[in-house]
């Protein structure tokens, strides 16, 4: 069984319009997407700004309402709880945010900051809470007596383990990560990354991992969900999604992607201009006429490309 | 292949105030810019790369930098120009190109409007001529209905639109010079794909010499001629695209190159720097600067007071410390990035 | 843009009936009618004529009752009879709403006419001496209370040196319409505009400042230089008019703080305008006088806002109404 299931997601948005604000139409944010993560895995969510990858992750979490469809988290479809009986599952799904500078409370210190979930959810003395907040602490590679410290003092890669610190208080199931190094330098982002590695075995991590870097998406996932105007283009593991793009937008989006050897510039070149020859030729072969992107089909075991 | 120097900067040092005293945030650069030709200046947030674009153009506050050494432009020092000589060049025969399209632009103006302004100051045309031109560039740089977008404002265009109107206003004069600070860095990849195409194709018929400044590998590879590589205020290496993504000498270049991931292939592990780039305040002013951030060299290794000496013909680096540079222990082997 | 200000119109309506309502029934839930002060003190008259000229007013009727009666004049432009006055209230409005429009408005262009230039310099040259200067007058003037700084202006200007009058909104003596009939109208409005304009400003200027400040960093003007645009042009072109937008955004929440500063200065400067008038009836407990004066501070107050929004539409391409 899947540890997520998330069927035919929808997240519309009202438009309103005319004399009396009456609804006329909908943004539709995430328009009708199913996926699974199982237990373990690292899943890849990628797409360009506004695709509704973010929209997709804040509503896994509950910090927005699905318009339709379900999510089902080991059996519990979370759509359908009340706020109150959603509470306890809050613990098993936390997330890492984008930007380390303006995700933590700049006035307050390390200890409050990464204690606050346990405050929420559990009943500790101050010694033990305090004991936890360390062990975490030293566990993303900070100094245990830093907690005393502001987040201020830290550099951004300190900053995100300071976050990610918050997230595993509280044993998570599942981590939902959104453009979790974007906003740090490629050095810093290199040991965020690996640390991101490292504690997905210690603590049998699930991680939904949103990015709009390809690079980074490939060194870090399993298996790939690519999205388009709130819908999935095309589904892989890392592998068919690399190496056997089926989706024209996938094609394209591949081929965009500076090619870091300078002697193969010119293939580059000729494979972006062939790509967009062929986005050009076939583009009814992969959008209807409203230039949606078709339902999602099987062409293996693993691999599913929008396609009629 | 390259044309004659047009930009030649020489032990340029530009200071910052803080506090009542002054802290160099780019230190003894010297770098050329040829004719028809694209030098990228890489390096992290802090390494002085923007500092040093700003430069050029005159864009510091007078007030709290200060400048040092030369910038020589077509054989004029731009840094002993007054503000009102330096506007006849920049604009003209310099134009620039800033990272975020959305901020870049005037919100209160037409998108005419901002390209013509230029052409107020530096050209002597009819506000006909103008509007002509203006249609034309716009066309130029891709912009599909070139009327309408005229009369249109910024926030009224997508992001990679307004990189092209940002675009268009850096060419509106035919500059022999283009500072493109992180010009792709806010867009999208298939738009930064697009961007950095007509960028490319602009420079060959308009024979520009291109300051690109980025943070981005993949980006400096597919546009650079010539790359100078930043760390701390210094360049630490300079040399040609293809020799610096296959025979990178310095340690921070080759640390860069092994800590980001690939879209092309896969690796095990990325490789971390050590430690944190020094703030401006607290950088060290003599010896190697990155001395800290690879420990295990024995401090032996590297120079008192490195300076950049050409290795090979055309290929410079900054201390010895290259000579005696490895990856500890775990690391998956020391060759060039990109290829496998 | 015709569509949204009805529309917005249209939205003034409940929230127009809801400060009806409530000011009806605060009026009601005072101590005392109308009658109270003048007639009940009266020796002369005794509870049952009082009692009868309660029925008469239709005071014992049910407070619903009362209600629907007062809405249905006020829907048809009759404000009531003021019971100190003994006359319409409209009629006893109609004068004193020019006379503080009129201040209202001389207080704006002064503010304005004194708070941009200053606004201007000190954003332009921040920390230079001018500058501090200016922040150091306006902090004065924040902290200043109005009618402190009226009462001195009056001392001053009208009693020790008596270069202004020190009350009224016109010489009697002055035949209406003439030239110095207006000459006399601009010569008493002078002194409270002014008063009111020296404490008005400092939120234009500080806010004039903070946006000059904030924009001059922004990257267009960077763009802006570098496309070799003069800095006298740079300032006008670029800096200024964006950061004139909040200040056009304010005026309309500007006239609605000129309603209440307007109550200190009429009554300091003795001049003849509806808030000086609402402090008297408040004192008299002419409740019709007060629950019409609210009525129209609160549609003022709508139409301010209103206006801002049209302003700053008409101003700023990013806000268009459909």
């Amino acid at each position: 069984m899947a540890f997520l299931k998330v069927n035919h997601l929808k997240v519309y948005y009202p438009v309103r319009g005319g004399f009396f604000r009456r609804i006329v139409d909908y943004v539709k944010a995430v328009d009708d997407i199913s996926f699974e993560l199982r237990q373990g895995e690292t899943y890849g969510l990628v797409g360009e700004s506004g695709c509704g990858k973010t929209t997709t992750g804040r509503t896994i979490i509950g910090l927005i309402k699905a318009t339709a469809g379900e999510i089902v988290l080991e059996g519990t479809d979370l759509t359908k709880l009340s706020r109150r009986q959603f509470y306890p599952y809050r613990k098993d799904i936390q997330m890492i945010f984008q930007d380390p500078y303006s995700s933590l409370n700049p006035r307050k210190r390390v200890l409050d900051i990464v204690a606050e979930p346990i405050r929420n959810f559990e009943k500790l003395s101050p010694q033990e809470e305090k004991r936890k907040v360390q062990y975490f602490i030293e566990r993303v590679g900070l100094n245990p007596e830093s907690i005393y410290k502001y987040p201020h003092e830290f550099s951004g890669g300190q900053r995100q383990r300071i976050g990610i610190a918050r997230a595993l208080t509280l044993n998570p199931k599942l981590i939902i990560a959104d453009e979790p190094v974007s906003a740090l330098d490629v050095s810093v982002q290199a040991q965020v990354l690996n640390f991101m590695k490292e504690i997905q075995e210690e603590f049998q991590l699930t991680y939904l991992f949103i990015s709009h870097d390809l690079g980074i998406i490939r060194h870090m996932c399993d298996r790939i969900g690519i999205m388009y105007r709130g819908r999935f283009v095309e589904e892989g593991t890392c592998e068919e999604i690399f190496r056997n793009p089926q989706h024209i937008y996938t094609k394209r989006l591949l081929s965009a992607i500076p090619n870091a050897d300078p002697r193969q510039r010119r293939q580059q070149f000729h494979l972006r201009e062939e790509v967009e020859r062929e986005y050009k030729q076939s583009y009814h072969r992969y959008f209807d006429d409203d230039g949606r992107v078709y339902p999602l089909k099987k062409i293996s075991e693993t691999h599913s490309v929008a396609i009629p | 292949m390259t044309g004659k120097p047009i930009l030649e900067i020489d032990h340029l040092r530009v200071s910052f105030r803080i506090q009542d005293q002054y802290y160099a945030a780019v230190d003894d650069v010297s770098l050329t810019v040829n004719e028809d030709e694209v030098v990228a200046i890489v390096g992290e947030s802090g390494c002085g790369k923007s500092a040093l674009a700003l430069a050029v153009m005159g864009l510091h506050p007078p007030q709290k930098t200060k400048l040092e050494g030369s910038i020589i432009f077509k054989g004029t020092n731009l840094l002993s120009l007054s503000t009102s000589q330096l506007n006849k060049i920049r604009g003209k025969d310099i134009g620039m190109i800033f990272q975020d399209p959305l901020t870049a632009l005037n919100p209160l103006m037409t998108i005419g409007r901002q390209i013509e302004e230029s052409m107020d100051y530096h050209m002597k045309l009819s506000s006909m001529e103008k509007r002509q031109r203006t249609l034309e560039l716009l066309k130029r740089v891709g912009i599909p209905n070139p009327e309408k977008t005229y009369h249109r404002y910024p926030h009224e265009l997508s992001g990679g639109m307004r990189q092209r109107v940002v675009i268009a206003i850096a060419i509106a004069c035919e500059p022999s010079l283009i500072i493109a600070d992180e010009p792709t860095t806010a867009l999208d990849v298939t738009i930064q794909a697009q961007i950095m195409g007509l960028l490319k194709e602009l420079q060959q018929q308009m024979k520009t010499g291109i300051i690109l400044i980025t943070h981005d590998l993949g980006v400096v590879a597919e546009m650079a001629d010539r790359v100078a590589v930043m760390y701390a205020g210094e360049i630490v290496e300079l040399a040609d695209v293809e020799t610096l993504f296959h025979h990178p000498l310095h340690p921070y270049t080759r640390s860069l190159l092994h800590s980001i991931p690939s879209a092309q292939t896969r690796k095990e592990k990325l490789h971390v720097i050590q430690g944190i780039v020094p703030s401006l305040q607290k950088m060290p002013r003599t010896g190697c600067r990155f001395q800290s951030r690879i420990s295990w060299i024995d401090e032996s290794k590297h120079e008192p007071n490195p300076i950049l000496r050409e290795v090979e013909p055309g290929h410079w680096v900054r201390c010895t410390c290259y000579q005696h540079f490895y990856f500890p222990h775990d690391h998956i082997g020391d060759v060039g990035y990109g290829i496998s | 843009m015709l569509k949204f200000i009805l529309r917005r119109i249209m939205m003034m309506i409940p929230q127009l009936f809801i400060l009806s309502v409530l000011v009806f029934l605060l009026a009601k839930a005072m101590p005392g009618d109308a009658l109270t002060g003048q007639l009940a003190s009266n020796p002369k008259i005794d509870a049952q004529t009082l009692e009868e000229m309660k029925e008469k007013l239709g005071l014992n009727d049910p407070v619903h009752v009362q209600y629907a009666r007062w809405m249905k004049n006020l829907l048809q432009g009759d404000l009531g009879i003021s019971y100190i006055h003994k006359q319409p209230v409209n009629d006893l409005l109609a004068g004193r709403m020019w006379n503080t429009i009129l201040l209202s408005a001389a207080i704006l262009i002064l503010t304005y006419m004194i708070a941009i230039p200053l606004g201007i310099v000190s954003g332009r040259w921040t920390d230079s001496w001018a500058d501090k200067l200016i922040v150091g007058y306006s902090y004065v003037s924040f902290a200043t209370p109005l009618f402190i700084f009226a009462l001195i202006m009056l001392f001053i200007f009208g009693f020790k040196l008596g270069w202004f009058p020190t009350g009224g909104s016109v010489d009697i003596q002055v035949e209406k319409g003439t030239f110095a009939y207006y000459l006399s109208k601009l010569n008493h409005l002078l002194l409270p505009a002014l008063s009111g304009a020296l404490i008005n400003t400092v939120g234009t200027i500080q806010y004039l400042r903070s946006e000059i400040i904030d924009t001059k960093v922004k990257d267009f003007v960077k763009t802006a230089r570098a496309k070799g645009v003069p800095e006298s042009s740079i300032y006008w072109r670029h800096i200024l008019r964006n950061s004139f937008l909040p200040i056009a955004a304010f005026l309309g929440y500007e006239i609605t703080g000129l309603i209440g500063g307007s109550i200190f200065l009429e009554s300091i400067f003795s001049y003849p305008g509806i808030g000086q008038l609402f402090l008297q009836s408040i004192l008299q407990r002419d409740y019709s006088v007060v629950t019409a004066l609210v009525m129209i501070s609160g549609l003022a107050t709508l139409i301010g806002t209103l206006l801002s929004d049209i302003i700053l539409s008409a101003v700023d391409p990013r806000i268009r109404i459909e």
